[in-house]
């Protein structure tokens, strides 16, 4: 078989340390689907980046109908037939489709004009030689998504690319817009394209894919026929793994629940339902763990519990009390601490000192501020015992925190946030993007804040986080909670990764 | 009848709303094509300050409309170019870069004119010219009509050409299609190999190039000589149009229509017994009321989506 | 020396800009004039060579240290209100209309004609305040419309009310002298006026950095999202923070009225409003750096004067380095290339040292 595109030991590594791609090696066969599965983290997105030039790798090689390619910019890419449609779609709203279709190399019209009729025209015709059935003279923020995935496809399609890499791109699409979509991929192989498919999506995968590639830990774990790969050998490649990694004890004995979450559904500006009557208790000495892949209400869920975002309907309540109404800062006073998972939107101000930082919960208290002064003295020297506890890495505590490494900055936050008077600890990605040894660091933080007899709802896109520090966990997906297990030691990612992905739910799910 | 409802009724009133229309009109098509493209400019005052003193003084000097026209459109492009400059090239917050340039072109404008007219207030020492007024042959003759539309300076009926000229660019050209993608989504027009700065700057250059019409008006069309802050806050008062005109072109229109009969009823109620001071500020403060009232409508407008959503489970 | 550069980076920026826009004037001033170097002269030294002008310098300082302060509040807190002008216009006229018409003993005299005129500065400036935090309309606009607004019907308070038809033009009538600031140094109009905007300054200093409620407008400024996850409520800090500016902005418009004039005679808005923006962004929204700032801009604009008197050159070459200078300390990447450079090379030195994480 004719292979498109060849990509050979691909080293990537980010500026900050981390590696994102190591001797990823893999070929893509003309006029196939190609699909490209692996959790968060695992690498997918950096190889999808380094095909269509928008990042460029440390080492390796990429060919691209047997000739070496070095692709300095997505614009090279698409001028050498490869497209991309993003998982944010890269459409102007206010412009037709025909209009967006157009973009960037305009039909002219005495020399000056835009010729809009021609655009349409040549839409029209692009459109009828795919079979696409999409409406050129409407607006894309009046269409629905799946058109506008469309009108992209098409974008591409209409620049000549051969190659195209859709990126997630079932994530926003409804289970009928789905089937059109997997339609149109078929018709497009029919036509002779190559397709890229990334997406954590199991069942879809093996709906729609020819060839496999699986990833995991920056590295290819296999690339295989369709045919020969089931569900539940995906999910087991992805996360299934040897566990590497020691787990913690679990607690003695564990207390009545602090954090109560009751029937909470949310649905956000544009109708759609992003939680769904979800429903846990979290106890003293506990770590909950909320294992799910990205997107899927997380981050809804934990900005309701934190007062940040109102909940359509449910209640939930800290020590038995309803915090419904409360503003974020009585919620705190009531107990909560929060490590939110947007670290430089939520987390720091980052033009500011780390003294600063460390008391944006605690100004207004004693001995932090006396009536209305500022103690600065007792700021200072508190911010310098967070310094030494949680081995911040900086100059002193008046530096600025857009000076830190992320690693610290992530410390500067989980220090403030621990140190805080509080009994129940939301924790939202805690370890995210920061070095093995702060990691652990971190990891270390929470054992002890968990011993000290606090509730700690850890929510992270890393399974093996889940798993080492987890005494129990919940699955989410879709804004569902759908399975539950409380016998974690005896877990592993290969039982989590069916419920994270949509494959499997337990029947009784609730916390 | 009373004699202000009388003069208002009266076709000069109309012709009058036209007349004072004009600037506002130029000033906020030079707000709305950079508005087009996602950059708030907020230096239309300085542009048209400074177009407004070039023109005066060159017709001055060289005796040529031509190139007193040509001189002030340079003009207001080149402090267009320079908050380009500032705010793409060297990353300066376009607001703040705006207020700077705003004093620049005061502080410069009272600057040169007292060296070239020696006096710190207007030109009036210089001759200058002014553009011609133009009577429309046919609608000349129209009753009512005729009065309002015919008779007003070249410079406002370029202004309503102006409109149309924003139109066509907008919609009608590659570059206007490039100028509302970088304005909606500037990710869209990268990733289609679309220079994003560049096509701001070009948005930017217009913006100067409508606003000189309007600086030259001001001096050499509803007066003959420049003085010192003549704009009087006009550049300001566009970017409440544009945001009450959607920055469409008709939108722009009619708001500047609105905000014009606005300022020509302040002159108008003058002749009662109000202190003028009142009649100064009405325009000022109706743009204040009106922007308050078109955020508390938008604001609305958005609440009322997700209470909708509610509904619907 | 590196490290100098780095640890010193924004102050060697300003000046850098203020040499450039002294430099560019200087060039103008050479071009423009018959006689440069005379003129030079006059405008870098003239401020100095007298007692009466060094007087000047400081004696116009301090209605653009009390704009400056106003400025920098909302500043702090991230809002675009420009509005001190208007603040302190109508705050200057209704303080004016007070302190006229009452009969008071000094010692509340002096006290309740400021707090008046700047209460009224705040309530004006609560106008784009909530505005902008119930609605979202731009403060921007709604301050400047206003500035606009303040001045005319601050004009029509004095000219209708309370104008003095003996004087041949447009002046309120005299205050009482028991609203008077005193001129305390002989020979010069100082009055205490230039004491309470040294006050003012270091007030608004110890407010902004040292009381929690300062804290709250600076953290909000720094990052709204961050402000609201700490728990502080963003809302009262978008609306106080523009009314505490208004508040001093219309408090120093009144001490301007109380200590120089001692009765209203601004025919045009005198501009004090806009000084404030430039030495707010010149001194970086720090009070105590404004008063150096402000000290500056009134030794460029007396030297303008000078000039005007003296020369063939017209003071408004200040207004042009003014904002030359704003330009480039707004420009972010104006000299960010020299930051980098010395920054890579520094953290090259410390790499050597550096043990790598991971």
């Amino acid at each position: 078989m004719e292979k498109i595109l060849e990509v050979k030991g691909i080293l990537k590594i980010y500026p900050n340390g981390v590696i994102a791609n190591k001797d990823v090696s893999v070929d893509i066969e003309k006029n196939t689907i190609h699909a490209i599965v692996g959790e968060n983290g695992a690498g997918k997105t950096t190889l999808m980046k380094v095909i269509f030039g928008i990042t460029q790798p440390q080492e390796g090689e990429v060919f691209y109908k047997g000739e070496k390619i070095n692709l300095k910019s997505p614009h090279d890419a698409i001028e050498i037939g490869i497209g991309m449609v993003h998982q944010h779609l890269m459409l102007a709203p206010d412009l037709t489709t025909a209009e967006n279709m157009v973009l960037g190399i305009e039909p002219l019209r005495g020399k000056i004009f835009l010729n809009i009729d021609k655009a349409f025209e040549v839409t029209k015709k692009v459109s009828q030689d795919y079979g696409f059935d999409i409406p050129i003279d409407k607006k894309i923020k009046d269409l629905p998504i799946g058109i506008r995935q469309r009108v992209e496809i098409l974008k591409a399609l209409f620049r000549n690319a051969e190659l195209l890499i859709l990126d997630e791109p079932t994530t926003f699409l409804t289970p009928q817009e789905i089937d059109v979509l997997f339609n149109t991929l078929k018709d497009l192989k029919n036509h002779g394209k190559t397709i890229i498919f990334i997406s954590h999506k199991l069942k879809e995968v093996k709906q729609i894919a020819d060839r496999i590639t699986v990833m995991s830990d920056a590295k290819i774990v296999t690339t295989k026929e369709a045919s020969e790969l089931t569900e539940h050998d995906i999910a087991y490649l992805m996360v299934g793994r040897d566990i590497s990694f020691e787990r913690i004890s679990p607690p003695e004995k564990m207390g009545k629940p602090l954090l109560s979450v009751q029937n909470i559904s949310y649905i956000n500006d544009e109708n759609v339902k992003l939680l769904n009557n979800v429903s846990f208790d979290i106890r003293e000495s506990e770590i909950l763990g909320l294992a799910g892949v990205e997107g899927n209400g997380q981050s809804e869920l934990i900005k309701i519990i934190t007062g940040l975002l109102k909940a359509s309907e449910g209640n939930i309540y800290i020590k038995g009390e309803s915090i419904k109404g409360l503003s974020p800062r009585v919620i705190r006073e009531m107990g909560i601490a929060h490590i939110p998972e947007d670290r430089m939107g939520y987390g720091v101000a980052d033009k500011t000192s780390l003294e600063e930082n460390f008391i944006v919960d605690r100004y207004y208290k004693s001995p932090f501020s006396k009536i209305f002064r500022l103690i600065w003295k007792y700021i200072t020297n508190h911010s310098r015992k967070l310094i030494e506890q949680f081995k911040i890495l900086t100059l002193s505590s008046k530096t600025t925190v857009s000076s830190l490494s992320g690693g610290n900055i992530q410390k500067v936050v989980v220090a403030r946030e621990l140190s805080s008077e509080h009994e129940i600890l939301i924790a939202a990605q805690p370890t995210r993007g920061i070095d093995v040894g702060s990691e652990e660091h971190v990891h270390n933080l929470l054992k002890n804040t968990r011993d000290a007899g606090k509730a700690i709802f850890l929510i992270s896109a890393d399974l093996d986080e889940i798993l080492k520090l987890s005494t129990r966990i919940i699955v989410i997906y879709n804004g569902e909670i759908v399975a539950e297990f409380t016998d974690v030691p005896k877990i592993s990612g290969k039982y989590l990764g069916p419920y994270m992905l949509g494959v499997k739910k337990q029947e009784a799910a609730v916390g | 009848m009373s004699p202000l409802l009388r003069s208002i009724l009266s076709p000069e009133f109309g012709f009058a709303v036209l007349r004072v229309m004009t600037p506002l009109l130029f000033a906020a098509l030079g707000v709305a094509i950079s508005e087009m493209a996602g950059s708030i400019n907020i230096a239309l005052e300085g542009i048209m300050l400074v177009s407004a003193f070039t023109g005066v003084v060159v017709s001055a000097y060289t005796g040529s409309l031509v190139i007193a026209l040509l001189a002030g459109l340079i003009a207001g492009i080149i402090l267009a170019a320079m908050l380009g400059y500032f705010h793409l090239k060297l990353k300066a917050d376009i607001i703040l870069a705006a207020i700077a340039l705003n004093m620049f072109a005061s502080g410069i404008t009272i600057f040169l004119t007292f060296i070239f007219a020696h006096d710190k207030g207007t030109t009036s020492s210089l001759r200058s010219l002014v553009f011609p007024d133009i009577h429309i042959p046919v609608i000349k003759s129209i009753p009512i009509l005729g009065e309002i539309l015919s008779g007003h300076n070249i410079l406002t009926y370029g202004a309503l050409l102006a409109v149309a000229l924003y139109y066509i660019i907008i919609f009608k050209t590659p570059l206007g299609l490039r100028i509302r993608a970088v304005g909606q989504n500037p990710d869209a027009a990268e990733s289609v190999g679309i220079d994003v700065n560049r096509i701001k700057l070009y948005a930017l250059l217009l913006s100067g190039f409508f606003g000189a019409f309007g600086g030259l008006y001001l001096a050499m069309g509803y007066v003959s000589w420049f003085a010192r802050d003549m704009t009087a806050g006009r550049g300001f008062i566009a970017i409440a149009i544009t945001t009450l005109g959607g920055y469409l072109p008709i939108g722009t229109f009619l708001a500047s229509l609105l905000f014009g009969t606005v300022n020509a009823l302040a002159i108008y109620i003058a002749s009662l017994q109000i202190p003028s001071e009142f009649v100064s500020l009405i325009p000022y403060l109706v743009t204040v009321i009106v922007l308050a009232v078109y955020s508390v409508q938008a604001r609305r407008k958005k609440a009322r989506k997700p209470t909708k959503a509610k509904e619907a489970v | 020396m590196d490290k100098f550069i780095l640890k010193y980076f924004n102050l060697i920026r300003t000046i850098i800009a203020v040499a450039i826009g002294i430099t560019i004037s200087v060039f103008i001033i050479y071009v423009m004039s018959e006689t440069p170097g005379l003129t030079l002269r006059t405008f870098l030294l003239g401020p100095f060579l007298s007692k009466s002008r060094v007087a000047n310098i400081i004696e116009s300082a301090s209605p653009v240290i009390f704009c400056g302060l106003a400025i920098a509040v909302a500043f702090q807190a991230e809002q675009f209100n420009i509005g001190a002008e208007g603040a302190l216009f109508i705050g200057a006229t209704v303080g004016t209309a007070f302190a006229v018409s009452t009969h008071l003993p000094i010692f509340i005299h002096i006290p309740l004609t400021l707090l008046v005129a700047g209460i009224v500065g705040a309530c004006w400036s609560f106008i784009p305040g909530i505005l902008k935090a119930k609605w979202e309309a731009s403060e921007l606009i709604s301050s400047l419309m206003l500035n606009y607004v303040a001045y005319f019907l601050g004009l029509y308070l004095i000219n209708y009310h309370f104008r003095d038809k003996g004087a041949g033009y447009l002046v309120s009538y005299k205050l009482p002298e028991t609203a008077w600031l005193n001129q305390f140094i002989g020979g010069t109009r100082i009055h205490w006026g230039i004491i309470l905007s040294l006050t003012f300054a270091f007030l608004v200093y110890y407010f902004l950095y040292h009381t929690t409620l300062g804290y709250e407008i600076r953290t909000t400024g720094f990052n709204l999202r961050f402000a609201k996850f700490g728990g502080i409520n963003v809302f009262k800090i978008i609306i106080l923070s523009q009314v505490i500016s208004g508040f001093i902005a219309g408090l120093g418009g009144m001490t301007e009225v109380m200590g120089i004039h001692r009765r209203f005679n601004w025919q045009l808005s005198p501009g004090y409003g806009w000084d404030g923006i430039v030495v707010a962004i010149i001194g970086r929204n720090h009070p105590l750096l404004i008063i150096v700032a402000s000290l500056f801009l009134s030794y460029l604009s007396i030297g303008g004067q000078v000039l005007n008197l003296l020369t063939d050159i017209p003071s408004e070459i200040i207004v042009v380095i003014q904002s030359i200078i704003i330009l480039l300390i707004t420009a972010e990447a104006f000299l960010s290339q020299w930051k980098y450079r010395i920054t890579v090379r520094e953290a090259a030195k410390k790499e050597v040292a550096y043990e790598p994480t991971s």
